[in-house]
Formats: C-alpha cells, structure tokens, sequence
C-alpha cells in the first residue's frame, strides 16, 4: 500500500469517532467559552460581548464558591472511601467461597438500579422518625433525626448514598483485573514464604494500579458529574448546603434561563475535570506498572 | 403512577412522530383544519392525563376544525424548560399551562402573547385573586386553569385524644400555638412522638411562608414585579413567628421539613396539623384513616393564603388562527360546568364564582363541605409571589427562609440578605 494510501486509510477509519466528538464535544466545549464572554439575551437586549463580567460576577457571587466547597468535600468523602470499599469487597469475593455468585449479584446491585430509584429507596431511609435509620436508632432511645433538613447532617447522606452506590461498580473492575492474574504468582509467592499480607502490597497491589487508575479517574468524574440523587432528595438545600457544581448550573441554566451564566460556570467544571484527569495520567502514569 | 406516566410519554413522542410523517405524507389533509400542540404538566396524584384527553376530545366534538394534541411534560418545571427549548425549533407548543408566577419570565424572554380581552365577561368571571396573577401592563397573559391554594388540614381524633373540641382548629395565631402545645407528646428523655403542627418547608418554602406574611398583612412584592420587600418589619416577623414555632414552643418539628413527606406524616399521626395545598384534598380524603378537618388557615392581623398553580398562556409563535383556536379551547374548559366537573375530579379551586354556583358543583358540596373552604378563604387571598427573573428572586427568598429555619441566621440577617440579593437581581427591571 502507497504511503498516500495508507494516510487515506488511516483518515477514514478515525472519521467517524473524530467527526462525533468534533460535533459533540469539542464543538460545544468551544461555543460554552464563547458564551461565556457575551451577556445573555433578554427582551429589547440583545446579547453583547462583555469580557470577564460573568466571570468577576461568578467569583461575587457566594452560592458558586459555596458549591464549589461542598463539591470538594462531596469528592473527598466519596472517592477514598468507594474505592477502597470496592478493593475489599472484590478480593473477598475472589476467594472461593459458597455463594460467591451471590456474594457478587448483590454487591452489584446498587449499580444496575436508576439513580433516581435509588434517591427515593434513600428519601425513605432518611426520613425522620418513621425512617429506617430513626427507626433503628429508636431501638437504642436515640432521638429522631431530621437527616436531610439540617445543614450539618445533609451532605454526609449524599455521601454516604453514593459511597453505597458506586463501590459495587468499582469492585468489577477490581475483580475483573483480579481474575486475570496468572496464579503462578500466589504460587511461587507461597512457595518463598510470604504472608497474605506482603503478597497484597508487594505484587496484587502494584499489579492492580492501572485499574486503580481507571477507577480514580471514573471516580472523580463521578463526583461531579452524578447529581441525580440531589435532585431528587434535596434539590441543592437548604439553604444551598448541598448545592453542588454541577445542580447549579442547571438550575441558572433551565430555571434562571440565564445562558452566559451557566456557561461560565461550565467552564470552570471543565477546567477542573480537565486538569484533574491531566494530573491524573501524568502523575500516576509513572507509578503504574502495564505489563 | 409513575410506569403510567412514562408510558404515556413514549405514546405520545411515537404519537408525534406518526404525526409528523403523516404531515410529510399528506400534507392536504391538514388544510382547513387548525392543529395545536399543548403542553400540560401534571402536579398532584390523581388520573390528571386522563381527564385532559377527554377533555380535548370534548372540544374536538364540539369544534370539527380543530384538532388539539395534549402532549405532557413532566412536572412544572420540566414544562417550562421543555416549552422554552421547543420554542426554539420548528415544533413547538401553541398553547401551554404553565406556573401562573412565570408570567414575568414569559413576557421578559417574548414568548407569549396577551389573550384578547375584547370578552371583557369572560376576563371578568374569574375570582380576583387568581387574576393578580395573570395581568401585568394593563393585559391580561395568563388564563387562571388549575389553581389551588393552601389550607390546614387536622386530625379530629387527635383532639379530642387531647380533649379539643375537634371540629374547631385554630383561629389565630395565638390560638395556634396553645392548641399546638396541647397536641405536642414527649415521653420522659424528650422525645417527641407527635407534633402539635407543621408547615413544609423544602423545594418552595416561599409559599407557604407566603400564607404567613398574607396573615400578617404584608405583600411581599409590588404588581409590576420590579420590587420585593423581603426586609419589612412584618415579614421579618412573620419569620420569626414560623421559627418560634419549632425553637421557641417546639410544637413543629425543627430543620427543613419535607413537602413531600408531609401528608405521610400526617396519615401516620405523626403531627395532628399540617399546611398544605387545596390539590391534596383528595389524597387526603382516600389515605386519612381517621377522621379529618379542613379549614381556613388561622388569622394574625388578617387571614388569608396565596393563590398557586397553573394558567393557560398563548405562544408568540402560533399564527392568529392557531392563537384563536387555543383561545377558544380555554374559554371551553373554563365554562362554569366543566370548571366545575375539573375542581371536583382533581381537587383544585375551581376558577370562577359561577362554577360554584352550578348543580353539580353544589351537591359535590353539600356531600363534602371541605370543598368549600377553598372558596371562603379566597376573598382573601393575594398573589403568589411573582417577579421578573422569578426563579432567582424566589431562590434568595427560598434560602433565607432555610438559613432561618435551620438557625443558620437570625431572621432580621436572613431576610435582609435575601432582600439585598433580590434588589441586585431586579435593578435591570425598575429603569
């Protein structure tokens, strides 16, 4: 094949994947920026480039830095925990035990159900004092908690739900990664003597990193990108204290209709995600060992 | 409830598409004949897409050259997002009801046109208060359809339990709390097993602290919606007075409390008073195992409660035919009767004095006397508080009412943010 040809070639195969991300990402990513540094278009007034305005109103505006605070928290109470969670459950039911399909079935679960099936399963449980958690607390003269109504107590149930939700999703691919290890290596292992534990951290572990990876980046691309469960249970309150990113920026856009707004704050969530992930691949690529 | 609902919609998007090929196909058959897309959402329990199809087969009986495809939403807020998007493309709605508090929305991003108020006996036949809601720069925009307002509903076995008179709720505010305290239960670590009262207070709490600021003699905001008075002196107090309630008397239950949870609350005896919507009536009537009140809210320097719900509103975008034709189709569902038959199926106000004055309306009373109450309480009743850019001004008021209520902020401080926030957001408008 000529090397024309084969440049050919190579074009029309990526075509179709480059024309759709083209279309479909970064088209919109470049038209949100654009947005961005016009006003928005109102009755009688046009919209007009107004430089960083939106952006000088975003960094004014409290609800934003709010938002942006209980994100982080969101991330650092969801991603550690799931993952690690995940990490246990898949190397307990690695092992051979009775029922481990079971076992399995069940951690999974909670990923197969909708989320907001989920949210309304978790309105139940949170509800006070006919709620299964104050029901149980009840049994120990723990008095009734108003879970999701109280400013202190409602970001922590949006975490704990989605720790609940997204551990058995990150446990397949631990597990997947798992059952794809040769077992020669337990073997050889056992025959020089090394313990359960050294075994985990000194080759399962480092062996498991680009699922650690994969998992990290999902994770945190979850964090802010997952907001059907708020919605559904809080709608970012009260009083903006589980208001995150990603709910605000449609409530200012489908609510407030304010375009420009909405796409300054995208913006941001893209930079964040953005830089998250270069971090990400740059960093940990280093410390991952591919075979 | 739900499957229904979803399958419904996926009817009606195959439904479109169908139609959509069959315009392609055939496009002299659509002459003489006026076709309108509406948009309709459906806010409260009960067979609500049912009783609107039938309802457009009535009017297509009775108007052979007008063909009207109900197409539902979602909730009210999916209607509206869903609208405005649809307004951008080819395919859009003529006609919709939507919130009666969009009205300034609706006129800000010039998507609606005002009804044509040469029936100057039909504008007129409406109650007062729904029409605050629906006329602005001396129009009339919105159509008053499914409108509802709040009331207290009690539990009579829990007092006479408490030995109250149980066919007496509350009449005033002091009269409130005394009753509340007595049908308050703790046991002997402080717990409390029944709340005297409660009054929702997530999603919208704006307006059922608007039933508040109502009593206290207090508007929150002016007709031409350029102007709020979060910070007055009275609506402070009335904030005050819905805190003291829970922190103060501790008769109402402390932090957001659940809208949605409530009429459980309720059911499971959880709490002897509760404020909610006239549009529960009917839920009420089927899951209260125990005998129940309605009635007007009590009075503190007046009564009275806001006006809710949706109105019929005509889009820009239909041609004058299409606009005539979607008039024409809220005139017919508006008629005394059929405003009567609607309030009776669904539970909602029905919308003109007259419907109250039919046949039917008037032995569906005389079987359930709570029917009327709504209908006392409105003479007076005021607006739900509406402005331009709505939704934002309504959120500043939304979490200075949470940030009270959770004790974040004192309601003096609460108020007056959300004042100063609601003056920044409405500057542009009072040029």
């Amino acid at each position: 094949m000529s090397k024309a040809r084969a440049t050919i070639y190579g074009w029309l195969l990526l075509g179709p994947a480059f024309v759709l991300l083209a279309a479909f990402t970064h088209w919109p990513a470049i038209a949100t920026l654009y947005h961005s540094f016009h006003s928005t278009a109102r009755r009688n007034r046009p919209s007009v480039y107004v430089g960083l305005d939106n952006y000088q109103g975003m960094i004014d505006d409290p609800v934003f830095w709010q938002a942006l605070i209980n994100n982080f928290w969101y991330a650092v109470g969801t991603i550690p925990v799931s993952v690690a969670l995940a990490l246990l459950m898949a190397l307990w039911v690695n092992e051979k035990l009775a029922g481990r399909t079971w076992l399995r079935l069940a951690y999974f679960t909670p990923t197969v159900l909708p989320m907001i099936a989920v949210a309304n399963i978790w309105l139940f449980f949170y509800t006070p004092d006919y709620g299964l958690f104050d029901q149980i607390r009840g049994l120990f003269g723990l008095r009734a908690t108003n879970w999701l109504g109280e400013p202190g107590t409602v970001l922590g149930c949006l975490i704990v739900m989605t720790v609940w939700k997204e551990a058995g999703f990150f446990m397949i691919f631990y597990l997947a990664a798992l059952q794809s290890m040769p077992p020669n290596l337990a073997e050889a292992a056992a025959i020089e003597g090394c313990g359960r534990w050294t075994f985990f951290r000194r080759v399962t572990f480092p062996l498991l990193m680009p699922t650690t990876l994969f998992v990290l980046v999902n994770a945190v691309i979850g964090a802010f990108r997952m907001v059907d469960h708020v919605v559904a249970l809080t709608g970012g309150g009260p009083n903006n204290a589980s208001m995150l990113l990603l709910v605000m920026i449609y409530d200012v856009a489908f609510r407030y209709w304010d375009v420009a707004y909405a796409a300054t704050l995208t913006v941001v969530l893209l930079a964040i995600l953005g830089s998250v992930a270069l971090i990400q691949f740059v960093v940990l690529e280093k410390r991952i060992h591919y075979r | 409830m739900t499957v229904s609902k979803f399958g419904r919609r996926g009817f009606v998007a195959g439904g479109l598409a169908l139609a959509g090929a069959a315009k392609l196909a055939a496009p002299a058959l659509a002459q003489g004949q006026t076709r309108l897309n509406f948009f309709y959402p459906v806010a409260v329990g009960g067979p609500i897409a049912k009783l609107i199809d039938t309802m457009c087969a009535d009017f297509e009986r009775e108007n052979p050259s007008i063909k009207v495809q109900p197409i539902y939403t979602g909730s009210y807020q999916d209607t509206i997002a869903k609208t405005l998007t649809a307004l951008k493309s080819n395919d859009f709605p003529h006609f919709a009801i939507l919130l009666s508090t969009d009205m300034f929305t609706l006129i800000d991003e010039d998507v609606i046109v005002p009804f044509d108020d040469s029936d100057q006996a039909w504008i007129k036949s409406f109650y007062p208060a729904f029409m605050e809601n629906s006329q602005a720069e001396g129009k009339t925009w919105g159509i008053p359809f499914q409108r509802s307002t709040i009331v207290q509903y009690w539990n009579k076995e829990l007092f006479k339990e408490a030995g109250l008179n149980p066919d007496v709720p509350p009449k005033t505010w002091a009269d409130q709390i005394e009753i509340a305290q007595k049908l308050t239960k703790r046991d002997a670590s402080g717990n409390t097993s029944q709340w005297g009262m409660q009054i929702p207070s997530s999603g919208f709490p704006y307006w059922l602290f608007q039933a508040l600021t109502t009593q206290n003699d207090v508007r929150l905001m002016n007709p031409e919606g350029t102007r709020t008075f979060f910070d007055d002196p009275k609506v402070v107090e009335a904030l005050q007075y819905w805190m003291d309630l829970s922190m103060k008397h501790k008769v109402h239950p402390t932090g957001i409390v659940e809208w949605g949870t409530t009429p459980r609350d309720f059911f499971e005896r959880k709490v002897a008073i509760m404020w909610t919507t006239t549009g529960n009536l009917t839920n009420v009537k089927t899951n209260a195992k125990f005998d129940f009140g309605v009635g007007m809210m009590p009075f503190g320097r007046r009564g009275g409660s806001p006006t809710g719900g949706g109105n019929f509103y005509v889009f820009k975008k239909a041609n004058a035919a299409e606009r005539a034709a979607a008039t024409a189709f809220a005139k017919f569902v508006t008629q005394p009767d059929r405003a009567a038959q609607w309030g009776i199926d669904t539970g909602y106000v029905a919308v003109t004095p007259a419907a109250f004055e039919t046949q039917r309306m008037k032995d569906y009373v005389a079987g359930f006397p709570a029917a009327a109450v709504a209908r006392d309480q409105l003479p007076l009743a005021w607006a739900e508080l509406s402005t331009h850019d709505n939704q934002r001004v309504t959120k500043a008021l939304n979490d200075g009412l949470q940030a009270g209520l959770t004790g974040a902020k004192p309601a003096q401080v609460a108020m007056a943010e959300a004042q100063r926030e609601a003056q920044r957001l409405l500057r542009p408008f009072q040029r």
